[in-house]
Parts: C-alpha cells; structure tokens; sequence
C-alpha cells in the first residue's frame, strides 16, 4: 500500500467492485482473480460478456490471460520495465491526458524522462514481451474513456513491490483514468480483512486510519483517548522482527491468528527467529506449525462465533455476525485480549464489539461514520467522515487526490533479488488456486481437500522432457534454502523456465524455499520470484 | 421518460417503460405465481406458472416476459387462468419424482409450493417418465435431472452471472435437459464449483451434496466470508448449535447470490475435529491443557517480567488480517497503550 499511498495519499483500491462490470478496458496485472478472488473474476467475465477489452500481464496462462484480447506474457519480475515501456509508447504517440496531467498531478516530467530510457526494442529485450503486444496494449488502455488496472501480489511481492505499484499509479494518472466511475488503480486485497488491518493500525508506524506515529499531534490525540502514552518510535516489521529475535533483542512475541511459519517466506529464518524468543504466545483456531513452537497457545474462536466488522478490498465496512457458539472452551479474540490487558494492569472492558467500533469512529477520520446501525444492510466504504456521510464509491473523484496533486514517481527497473543460474537453472513463483485459502482450508475444509488433496508444481513440457519428468511424478524442488516436493504437472500454463506452485499444503511447505528477499519500503517478501532446480523425486 | 398507466385487476399504476406486467403487478402487492423467473436474470416465460389475461389478446400470455404498454387493462385471477396454471403445474408434476416425503429440498421446493399454492390434487396425465443417472461426480452439487423442471434458471445464473457457460440446454421435445457438455459428470466439465446454479434452483434437481442429511435450518445468519478481500457476504445455516452450510443472500451488496467453491463449501473448517478447545500451556517441551485463568496470568506475568527486564520494545505483536477490524484495534491498542511499544505488523503489509 506505501505505493499507491505515496502517489495518490491512499493506500487502498479507488474503485468499487460492482463498476467493473462496465469498464471498457481492464488491465489486470500480477492478478488471477478467477482463483484468488473468484467474485470479482465472475464480474471481469461479465464485463467481457458486454464487450469490455482485456489486457493481462502474466507469465502464466491463466483463465483470463486465455481470454484477454492483449497477453502480454512477460518474465517474472520485469513489470517495472514493461510498464514504462508502455508509459514510453503512450507519450510518444500524445495518448496520455494533458489537461488532466497539468491540472492533477506533479512530476511528469520526470517521469516522461525516465519513461523515454524505455523504447519497446528494449523493453522487449528485458520482458520478452514482443513490442507489437506492448504497443497494442497502450493503445488499448490509454484510448478508453474508462480504464481500470487491477493488480494483487504479482505486483507487491517483489523486491521491486513499492516500485511496481507506482508505476502502476504513473500509468493511471498519465491517462486520467483516475477519479471515475470504472477506472482506477485497484488492489485486490488478498485476505478477508486485510484492508481492515491496515485500517487499523496494525502496523509499526502507523495507528488507526493510517495516523502517523512520528506525529506529535497524532500521538497526543491516541494518548489522551487512551490514557497511556503511545511511543513514538516506529516499530519492528514483521521480517525485522524475525531478524531482532535472533539478534536476542526482542525477547517475547504475541501471535494472533497467523502461521508465519508456513505463509512467511524463508521459514527457516522464521523458525529460528521464533525458537530465539524466550516467551511465544499463539492465538489461533488450530495448533498450527507456529502454534507449536508456542509456550502458550490460546484457543480464538471463528469468524461463525463473534460479531464484528470486516473491511473488504474495496474500502467496504461490514459485518460479521455470530452465528454459533464458540466451540469448545475457545473465545473470541477481542475478549481474550481485554482480558489479557486487564490483567497486564491495563483495564479493557467493552460490552460488545459495537462499543470498540465506536471507539475506532472516535478517532479515525475515515471511519468516523461507521456504526453498527448504519452497516447492517450493505455496509460503507471509507472514506466516512461523518455520521450523515453516504460514504465512497470511488476515490479522487475529479482528480482530486488524497494528498492534492498525485505524485509521479520516477522508476527505473531492476532485476529481482535472484535470478535463476547454472545451479539453481528455473525460475519459481507461487500463487493461490481456487480451491484452498492460504493455509487454513486444507485438511480442514474436508469437501475442498477432498477435491484438491495435494500439492502440485506446474512445468513447462520442454523442461519436464529435458527432466525426465513426466505427469504425476514426484518432483524436488530445492533452493538456496530448502528443498520439498510435490507431484509434477506438465503444462504450458507456465514458459519455459519457470515453475509455480501454491503454498496451500503443510506437506508441501512451498515457503520453506521461496526467497527471504523483501521490498525496500513495505518488507513485502519476494514471494513471487526465487532460483530452483527441480528433479525427480523419489 | 414518460410513464406508461396500465390496470391490473382492476387497479390503475404508473411504471417507467420496459417494465413487465410482472413487475408491475408486484409494485401493486399482487402475486402472480413465477418458477422460471428470477430478479436478478433476464426473462425467459418458459415455465407459462405466469399466465395471466391482457384485454386483447388471443390466449393468455407470460407476465413476466409481457412488457406493460399504455391503457392495457390485464387480469391474473380468472377462473381460466388458475386452470391454466395448475395444468402447467399438473404437468411438470406427472414427469417428476414424487418422492417429496424424501427429498432433500423437501419444505423448500419452489414446485411443491406451488403444486400447494395452486391447489393442485390429481396428477390426471399418466405417462412417459424420464430416466436419468444421478451425477454425484464431485464433492460440492449433486445433479438430478429428473427434478429438473428445465425453467432454464441454471443455465441463466451460469451464463450470465458466474459467465462460465458450463450448463446448457441439450436434446430437444421430451428429452430436453439441461447438461455440462458432452453430457459429462461436472467434475469432468469447466465447472468451478461456485454453487449459484444451486442456489438459483426451485427443485432438488441441484442441491449442495454436504448439506444431504442435514435437516432444515434452524436460523440463517447474514454474515461476511472469512476468506478473500473480495468481502461477499452469505447466509450461514445453523443447526443445533452447528453450520450446517451456507447459502446465498441475493441481498448481499458486493455479491448478490454468487458465491465461490470456498465460501460456498469450505466453511466446514469451523467444525474441525482439530479445533483448539483448551489453552495450553508447554511444560518440558509438552502441552497441557490448562484454565483461561492459569493461562493468561501466565503471559500477562511472563510479558510483565520481559517488560521489566528488557524494555517494552523487547516485546512484539502480530495481528491478523483474519481478525476482524475490532480485534485489529484492540491488538495495537494493547501493544502501544499497555505495553508501550509499537511493535506490532502482520503479514499482509503490502
């Protein structure tokens, strides 16, 4: 999100999830969201039904690369360069919006500079995207009245992450296509809540509505409402965490609800970080890989077995409803933390989740609206500054950005943190598949395992014959870091030379060789690219 | 635009053109009986359950393919028209299963209630029946084209909802039915499983296999998905103190009635035999169960102790984007106001 909240002052999708349907282009980058967000796949289908054009930007052949009207099938880690190849052919042929430009934004100049190191001959070179795709696709996106980008973790999860994402923003203010109906920079949040989370200000430098910690004011208003002073030094990331715990200088660590051992990258490094900790609580539903390096492990109760609020991926607040009671002796989360605070000597009581919400509206500007009453039948999207406030459909409306004037951000590319070589000869990125969620469906989802039971890694025919690898076989997949397997799946849904896979299976805990590289801005791993070799297992 | 003024039983409304005397009829609280039609797809008027009279005309037309037209005057309760109904009714009775008593959309079947609505009693056609396998191919929906009243609702929700194009008609007369391609098993087809062609049927010809056996739901609660961002909100069926599966709200402001294969079908991780239902606490590399009290005034004295020794910025919280925003707050708030630190992240960052 530091991206888009660096070029546009808002780190979050500016458009609404029911405008796709009438987009006239979608350009969907680093994105698979008939798999990964299978609604809003079902709604980009609906716009090609009513004639909207398609762009895809993916090394893989996936459903909505098959049926895009432009594929560019690009190396992985190269989108910074294709994008301003793009960029470079949109100034060269006067496509891009002047008005817009002059009265919106800051910066171009810039970046037109920047954009002119990139003619389609050598971005060709650098993506292996063939220049006439790159041209039919500038064409196509900046010539429509209504042009969206959608993007998910293909783009973050580099070590180019932040850099990736603003390039994206330059594209969008370069043609206008921000602050209207249908168009826009969107970021298809991968988990239920994550928006919420940020929201929330479950980040280090950050408190709730994306408040600056370094703000004298800002901490000021957080101390008096609570009582207690909030620090004003920025808090470890979670990779620094990791790094600090095996340095010895973070001693205990709380964990709610997640699995950094199968879903962070490098888990090994993980491991031995948490196994550095002198005291490790977990909060989850399951004794999870975490979990189990725990000294004590607290049992939360599901998303069926509380109330509460959601945020989803396009800014909506809504509701989460207890539909059961907690199993076993298990609690919400929200109770065992006042609790656990009340017992630190820091009393929290609340009746009712609503009571926190109204707490969250209290002091965060862009929640200041929301209440319990006003999203019982379809919810809001923040922004909600007041109680009579409708709330947001899109963002920067008439280019009115967040932060005034929307910032270009000069980009040059540069390679990921590894590339393949004589050793390590393929090139590994992972992503979801339809069937599963993260880590948490496997196994105990028991219809959706009963469909997809294992693991399975994608190969190029050309590089499974080279590997005497046939379908079906167990293949090794190892790293600089690790090595597991899975049963092989010969398809050219992948190029030759790179192999996918999911992380979805503790038998197959993909994480343990992906690359511990991570962004420079948000240490966002470098999930989606690392060095492999692949064999024939046994 | 102008607004056309039709009569409808004899009472006068306004509606914008390209309503149909369906919609108008609704706008008037009157209930015209529908099977083929829902809201959300485009009319088909292939079931005829709508049948009513518009002045004028020679037979008895579709209401909700009719379009309203200025000074129509239309009946939808004559002697003629109830008759016409149940015979439609009637038919489709002769051709399907009457195993109501045992079927698994027993209670919630569109066609039982209208059988009832209609008063239908005598199935006076005797005939033909159709003969097909049940495709019980996947974990997710069971096809019984021997329920299928072929009112077409399937292959709309699949065309132009989920736009998959997987069900479609096949064959033609009486051996009309609605198939994947090739006639295949869905598991063979492009089928992704998201269920909203059985949340669109009136039958039992499509159900959700793990639901079978599982009762009518005690209270369905409108709740939002525990899984992507995309946020789709669903009812959750409960029974017994148990989700028992989950069904489409076509009120749901993001989704309407689509869902995918995960929310649909992969809730029933909530009920897993490997829950957590004791905190535990690890005693030479072993846990034990222990009390909530034992357990938090452990980590409350063990975290207290840290603080003491190291400073709070020895101390670390991840949250969740699983959590709700609630439990978000509450987490940073604890670490920043209580412990004093601002070490606290979580894993979807980017």
């Amino acid at each position: 999100m530091a991206g888009l909240a660096t070029s546009f002052g808002s780190g979050a999708m500016t458009n609404s999830i029911g405008e796709i349907a009438d987009n006239e282009v979608m350009f969907v980058i680093g994105a698979n969201p008939p798999e990964a967000h299978p609604v809003i796949g079902a709604k980009m289908r609906q716009a090609l039904a009513k004639g909207a054009r398609l762009i895809v930007a993916d090394p893989r052949k996936t459903e909505l690369a098959a049926a895009a009207h432009v594929w560019l099938r690009l190396r992985p880690g190269t989108d910074v360069a294709l994008i301003n190849g793009l960029l470079h052919i949109i100034i060269k042929n006067g496509w891009h919006d002047g008005a817009f430009i002059a009265k919106c934004t800051t910066g171009f100049d810039a970046v037109a500079a920047v954009a002119a190191k990139y003619p389609p001959d050598l971005v060709e070179k650098i993506t292996g995207v063939a220049a006439h795709l790159l041209y039919e696709a500038a064409k196509m996106y900046a010539t429509a009245g209504r042009a969206g980008i959608f993007y998910t973790l293909g783009i973050t999860e580099h070590t180019c992450g932040t850099d990736n994402v603003m390039s994206l923003a330059n594209l969008a203010m370069l043609t206008g296509n921000v602050g209207k109906p249908s168009a826009g920079v969107n970021p298809l949040r991968g988990q239920n809540n994550v928006q919420g989370a940020c929201d929330m200000g479950a980040l280090p430098n950050v408190l709730p509505g994306y408040q600056q910690v370094k703000w004298p004011d800002i901490r000021k208003k957080f101390s008096a409402a609570w009582g207690a002073e909030v620090p004003e030094k920025p808090g470890h990331t979670l990779p620094d965490m990791f790094d600090a715990a095996v340095r010895g200088d973070l001693k205990a660590m709380f964990i709610m609800g997640e699995d950094p051992v199968l879903s962070d990258a490098n888990a090994h490094h993980v491991r031995k970080g948490l196994e550095s900790l002198d005291f490790l609580v977990c909060q989850n539903l399951f004794l999870t890989e975490t979990a189990k390096l725990a000294d004590v492990v607290l049992p939360a109760a599901s998303f069926a077995e509380k109330e509460g609020t959601f945020t989803n991926t396009e800014r909506r607040v809504q509701r989460v409803r207890q539909a059961i009671e907690p199993i076993g002796g298990s609690r919400p989360d929200w109770m065992i933390i006042c609790e656990l605070a009340t017992r630190f000597g820091y009393p929290m009581a609340y009746a009712a989740p609503e009571e926190i919400m109204a707490e969250i509206a209290a002091l965060t500007p862009s929640y200041a609206g929301v209440t319990y009453p006003r999203i019982e039948e379809n919810g809001l999207q923040w922004p909600v500054p007041a109680a009579d406030h409708p709330g947001t459909q899109f963002l920067h409306e008439d280019g009115q950005f967040t932060c005034g004037l929307g910032y270009f951000q000069p980009i040059d590319y540069e390679p990921p943190a590894e590339v393949p070589d004589d050793e390590y000869p393929l090139l590994l990125t992972t992503g979801r598949i339809l069937y599963h969620y993260n880590v948490s469906t496997h196994r105990h989802a028991k219809h959706l395992t009963a469909h997809r039971p294992e693991e399975r890694v994608m190969v190029h025919p050309a590089d499974a014959a080279a590997l005497g690898l046939t379908e079906g076989d167990t293949a090794q997949v190892s790293s600089r870091r690790g090595s597991v397997r899975a049963k092989a799946w010969v398809t050219d849904a992948v190029p030759p030379g790179v192999v996918w896979m999911s992380f979805h299976f503790p038998d197959t805990p993909t994480n343990e060789i992906t690359s511990g590289a991570y962004d420079k801005v948000t240490k966002t791993y470098e999930y989606k690219v690392c060095a492999v070799r692949v064999e024939v297992g046994q | 635009m102008d607004k056309i003024t039709l009569t409808i039983d004899g009472r006068q409304i306004s509606v914008p053109p390209g309503t149909t005397v369906l919609g108008a009829a609704r706008l008037l609280g009157i209930n015209i009986p529908t099977l083929c039609h829902l809201a959300d797809l485009t009319p088909e008027g292939c079931c005829r359950v709508c049948l009513v009279e518009v002045a004028g005309l020679r037979s008895l037309t579709t209401a909700c393919t009719h379009p309203a037209a200025e000074g129509m005057v239309v009946r939808t309760d004559t002697p003629d028209i109830r008759e016409a109904r149940q015979m439609v009714v009637e038919m489709l009775l002769a051709n399907h299963p009457a195993d109501c008593l045992t079927c698994q959309s027993n209670l919630r079947c569109e066609l039982q209630r209208l059988a009832l609505d209609l008063g239908v009693r005598d199935i006076r056609f005797r005939g033909e029946r159709r003969h097909y396998e049940l495709d019980d191919s996947n974990p997710f929906i069971i096809r019984d084209n021997e329920k299928c009243v072929l009112c077409g609702r399937c292959v709309r929700v699949c065309k132009e909802i989920q736009v998959c194009n997987v069900l479609e008609w096949t064959e033609r007369g009486f051996v009309s039915k609605v198939t994947p391609a090739f006639d295949s098993g869905m598991d063979q087809s492009a089928c992704v499983f998201c269920g909203t062609c059985v949340s669109a049927c009136p039958t039992g010809a499509l159900t959700e296999k793990p639901m079978y056996g599982t009762g009518l739901p005690e209270k369905k609660v409108k709740t939002t998905c525990p899984f992507c961002g995309v946020g789709c909100n669903f009812d959750l069926n409960v029974k017994d103190g148990k989700i028992i599966g989950v069904t489409s709200n076509e009120t749901s402001a993001v989704n309407g009635r689509l869902l995918c294969v995960k929310g649909r079908f992969g809730t029933d991780y909530v009920h897993s035999p490997e829950r957590l239902t004791s905190p535990l606490i690890k005693k030479n590399g072993e846990f034990a169960p222990a009390s909530w009290d034992e357990a938090l005034g452990l980590v409350a004295e063990k975290l207290a102790g840290i603080k003491a020794a190291h400073g709070p910025d020895a101390i670390a919280a991840l949250s969740s984007a699983r959590c709700t925003n609630e439990e978000n707050y509450l987490l940073q708030k604890f670490m920043r106001a209580a412990v004093g630190t601002n070490n606290v992240d979580h894993c979807a960052r980017t």
